[in-house]
């Protein structure tokens, strides 16, 4: 088929096409409270660029009559909120990207919520920009909100800062208004070590001082804000940074071709040049760097590539490759700053997949040092870290990877948290440093293993774990399986929920985060005692998945069964042996699982006791039996 | 013609790569859409890059709604072949056979059951767990807010209240089964990047962007081609040979033309720059009220 040619050009032509090929791009977010007119700004800055066409600013001139708050006038905030159920509430309420571009540059807009409660949104948006605006009104000021912008943004390593004192037209173009209020926000910016801070008195409404200088500020002599946002240098320096690539996906077309793809994150890399595989260490040269378009003499960072290597290495997706004089740490704790993007709270010790550049692992928060108040900047204590809250905490991997601090390389400092059953993305986290202790703590090496002290005693070690509701015969079954154990010999040990409350966890109370900590300690504990080459049978109510989840990844394949103790709440309730849930209902105890705290079921426990239809001494001998190793009960019961 | 490496282009195009790498890797059934448009060229073109020298590593899909221009259809079956790439067409044989067509049904109904329903039955039939559109964000408002990973529940329906955040290019790619994700590698790109890009790049596309005169009837205030003998006129229609070109392409009795010389790509490029309208204005489906992609998008359209 034959592409219609390419002809008839003029040259004038030629040199616009050449002109939009060395165009640049940038990406900025636009910030500020309820009302400070941020849609407004960027619709202005859309219809001052010409980017708005005739049916969307018809549709606009529609929806204005409808929902639209500037009387006859076209409302162009209107241009922005995409969503149907926040133009009926007036409010933006998800980040929404836009798009404009001038003969210098084109620019990526994340517009985010300044409601209250959308700190999430607003990092997202931060993350992917280079630039930030800030928007006051210039009739209030500086309030909390602006703090709390100028902090997150901070936070997610934005240099640059417009401060955009919005409807300047309310306070009659008032010089000293103007100058009060950039004096008062650098004086609050003075600590988050901004490159740059320019101030520009506008009216989004009106346009001035927008596009076009405006006549009506006669006394401000910077330049007007798209003018800066053309020419304003970000300092992307990334090229003058060490090597950095994330393997995304391994290319083998065939036998003779294993190529690594990835996109430079920072340096550059010629072929011949040493590299090294962070994580393993093996060092190899560059062969070849593999494009589409033929090969390249340099990959410089932001360039997506395929590398071939000198020697066969074992690296996957999820390597880093490095340079060998500089190479990042390879370690599994640090701490960071992590923004919370979930209603249900962060809880230290609940397993989470963290996701770092191509690499998914498991992890915990090990301590909350401190959350932050994102108003006041105090840092305040906290057991849990709850939704649009921002906190300092130590984190522990369930293996070491490369990962460095987010200001020196975005690539391999940022990550985010991913729940392990909804999948939902929780978390957000700019690594500060790596954690000592897990370089300089090493294993002692122990020539008795676990395994020969089972053998000793003649049985494998095992966790059986039962859980369910308060009441459901855990701790009974437990009791019968433990004898029955006893009398054939076997070393045995009995955690329960109630004994273990009154010594290791007496610290600890019903919350989620109490929770989750008591059942990690237990878990470790349990761990423990298997090492010792014992038996162990865990009774705990365990109300969690994720928490199961952490007791299960502690031990081998095999070594670990759910034991699921599946008993009606009516029926619990009925015994109500310990007369809890009498108390619960009378709202003498709260967080009591199954009233008013949540008891997750297990999907597909080992073991599967339903005791109203099940014989308890049948259960036993069912759990007996997966301890022995036997295939059913029937094999051991003589 | 070549890009410089540091410009808005380059990095739009590294930033499409990446994601179509990150789906490659990370997914176990993934599956590229091919509407044949011009933004469907350009997202292919860009998968053959991502995985040179491998082909890409998933099969492409063409919901067919039997209603797609002539051209197309043989632009599609030409390329595939030429790029050696493995192609599914999928029809919704239960909307043919009940005899849905746009001008007995309406834009809407027969939308509903010939794209929508026919690509929830494709992605069903093959069990894609994942999905790439070449959806821009400057296309409308809905899209403005779309994420590149875009979360869908079992019953292919999207939550815009639920959507997961997404920070850095860190995309969370974990679904459960029969949940998948549609990605949308082109999000950042708009029109005028688009037809920069087929120039730069000189990708093929299908002629009927170039303008030619064709056979138009008026209809509804559009300019509708008659590209075969289902279309019947009405009494006070009549066809008339006229200089047009398509901005966007999709099923011919829905898809307004645009009167036009440009029969280049400059041209078409030059042509953009003093353009009014927006692309979508040529679709039918889109007129019906301001929300009304969200709508279609929540229902499972792409």
């Amino acid at each position: 088929m034959n592409q219609v040619p390419v002809a008839r050009e003029s040259a004038d032509f030629q040199r616009y096409i050449a002109e939009q090929e060395r165009k640049s791009l940038l990406r900025f977010l636009t910030c500020g409270s309820v009302d400070d007119g941020k849609s407004t700004l960027i619709g202005r800055l859309l219809y001052e660029t010409k980017m708005i066409f005739e049916d969307h600013f018809s549709a606009l001139e529609r929806d204005s009559r409808k929902h639209g708050t500037t009387g006859e006038e076209v409302d162009l905030a209107l241009l922005l909120d995409g969503l149907e159920a926040e133009r009926e509430q007036g409010i933006t309420i998800d980040v929404a990207y836009r798009f404009f571009t001038t003969d210098k540059r084109k620019f990526i807009v994340a517009d985010t919520p300044g409601h209250e409660q959308y700190t999430r949104n607003m990092a997202t948006g931060a993350s992917t920009s280079d630039l930030a605006v800030l928007l006051v009104d210039a009739r209030h000021g500086i309030v909390t909100q602006t703090r709390r912008h100028a902090f997150i943004v901070s936070l997610l390593g934005i240099r640059h800062i417009v401060l955009a004192v919005n409807k300047i037209d309310l306070v009659d173009f008032d010089q000293a208004r103007f100058a009060a209020i950039r004096e008062a926000f650098q004086q609050l910016a003075a600590d988050f070590g901004f490159a740059s801070i320019v101030s520009i008195p506008l009216s989004a409404r009106y346009g001035d001082n927008v596009a076009e200088v405006s006549p009506r500020t006669p006394w401000y002599h910077g330049p007007s804000l798209l003018d800066h946002l053309q020419r304003v240098d970000v300092g992307d320096d990334l090229a003058r940074r060490p090597f950095r690539m994330c393997v995304q996906w391994v290319n083998r077309p065939d036998l003779n071709f294993r190529g690594f793809a990835g996109t430079v994150a920072s340096g550059s890399l010629r072929p011949g040049d040493e590299i090294v595989v962070a994580r393993s260490g093996t060092r190899s040269r560059v062969e070849r760097i593999v494009t589409f378009d033929g090969d390249l003499d340099i990959a410089e960072a932001g360039t997506a590539v395929t590398l071939t290597l000198a020697d066969e290495i074992d690296a996957s997706r999820g390597d880093v490759f490095a340079k060998s004089d500089d190479r990042p740490e390879v370690i599994d704790q640090f701490a960071a700053h992590l923004v919370w993007m979930h209603e249900d709270p962060m809880l230290p010790g609940r397993p989470y997949l963290l996701k770092c550049g191509t690499r998914t692992v498991s992890a915990q928060v090990t301590e909350i040092r401190h959350k932050i108040d994102v108003n006041s900047f105090q840092h305040l204590a906290a057991k849990e870290l709850r939704l649009n809250e921002v906190g300092e905490v130590h984190l522990g991997l369930s293996e070491a990877i490369a990962i460095e601090p987010y200001r020196q390389h975005r690539e391999t400092g940022a990550f985010v948290l991913i729940d392990r059953f909804s999948n939902a993305t929780v978390g957000a986290g700019m690594v500060t440093h790596g954690l000592r202790r897990a370089t300089n703590v090493h294993w002692q090496a122990i020539d008795v293993t676990r395994e020969a002290r089972a053998q000793l005693k003649h049985q494998m070690a095992k966790v059986a774990w039962f859980t369910g509701l308060s009441g459901s015969g855990k701790s009974t079954i437990a009791n019968i399986v433990e004898k029955k154990l006893h009398a054939l010999g076997k070393h045995t040990f009995i955690l329960d929920g109630d004994n273990v409350r009154h010594g290791l966890n007496r610290d600890l109370g019903f919350t989620d985060a109490d929770r989750v900590e008591n059942v990690r300690r237990v878990a470790e504990v349990a761990r423990l005692m298997t090492d010792a080459g014992l038996i162990v049978l865990v009774s705990f109510i365990s109300p969690f998945k994720a928490e199961r989840q952490l007791a299960r990844d502690l031990m081998a394949a095999g070594e670990f069964a759910e034991v699921f103790v599946d008993t009606p709440i009516e029926t619990c309730e009925a015994r109500d042996s310990k007369g809890l849930y009498a108390k619960a209902r009378a709202g003498q105890i709260r967080n009591f699982t199954g009233i008013d705290s949540p008891y997750e079921r297990p999907e597909a426990p080992e073991i599967h006791i339903r005791s109203n239809e099940e014989a308890l001494e049948h259960a036993a001998d069912r759990v007996v039996a997966w301890i022995l190793g036997r295939d059913s009960a029937d094999d051991w019961v003589i | 013609m070549s890009v410089d490496q540091h410009s808005h282009l380059k990095r739009l195009e590294a930033e499409s790569i990446r994601i179509m790498r990150e789906v490659a890797a990370e997914f176990s059934n993934p599956v590229m859409l091919y509407s044949i448009g011009k933004d469907s060229s350009v997202m292919l073109h860009l998968a053959m890059k991502a995985f040179y020298p491998s082909k890409p590593p998933f099969p492409v899909l063409h919901v067919d709604t039997t209603w797609k221009f002539r051209e197309m259809i043989a632009f599609r079956d030409d390329i595939m072949q030429r790029l050696g790439l493995d192609m599914i067409v999928h029809v919704n044989q239960e909307g043919v056979a009940a005899g849905v067509t746009p001008f007995t049904h309406g834009s809407n109904y027969y939308t509903h059951v010939m794209k929508t329903e026919g690509l929830k039955q494709a992605l069903d039939k093959y069990g894609f767990d994942a999905a790439f559109g070449g959806a821009r964000r400057d296309e409308e408002k809905s899209r403005a807010k779309e994420r590149i990973f875009s979360f869908r529940s079992a019953n292919h329906t999207w939550d815009p209240k639920n959507q997961r955040p997404e920070l850095w290019q860190l995309y969370n790619a974990r679904v459960h089964k029969g949940e998948s994700i549609r990605a949308f590698p082109l999000s950042n790109w708009t029109e005028l990047d688009i037809w920069q890009y087929i120039l730069a790049e000189n990708i093929q596309i299908v002629p009927l962007y170039f303008a030619k005169r064709r056979p138009i009837v008026e209809r509804g205030g559009m300019l509708i081609m008659v590209d075969d003998e289902r279309m019947q006129l009405q009494p006070q229609e009549k066809v008339e040979e006229r200089l047009v070109r398509f901005r966007t392409l999709g099923c011919y009795p829905l898809t307004g033309a645009v009167e036009s010389s440009a029969a280049t790509l400059p041209e078409i490029v030059r042509e953009m720059l003093i353009a009014r309208t927006s692309e979508r204005q040529g679709r039918l489906i889109d007129h019906d009220e301001s929300g009304s992609m969200e709508k279609k998008k929540k229902e499972g359209y792409f």
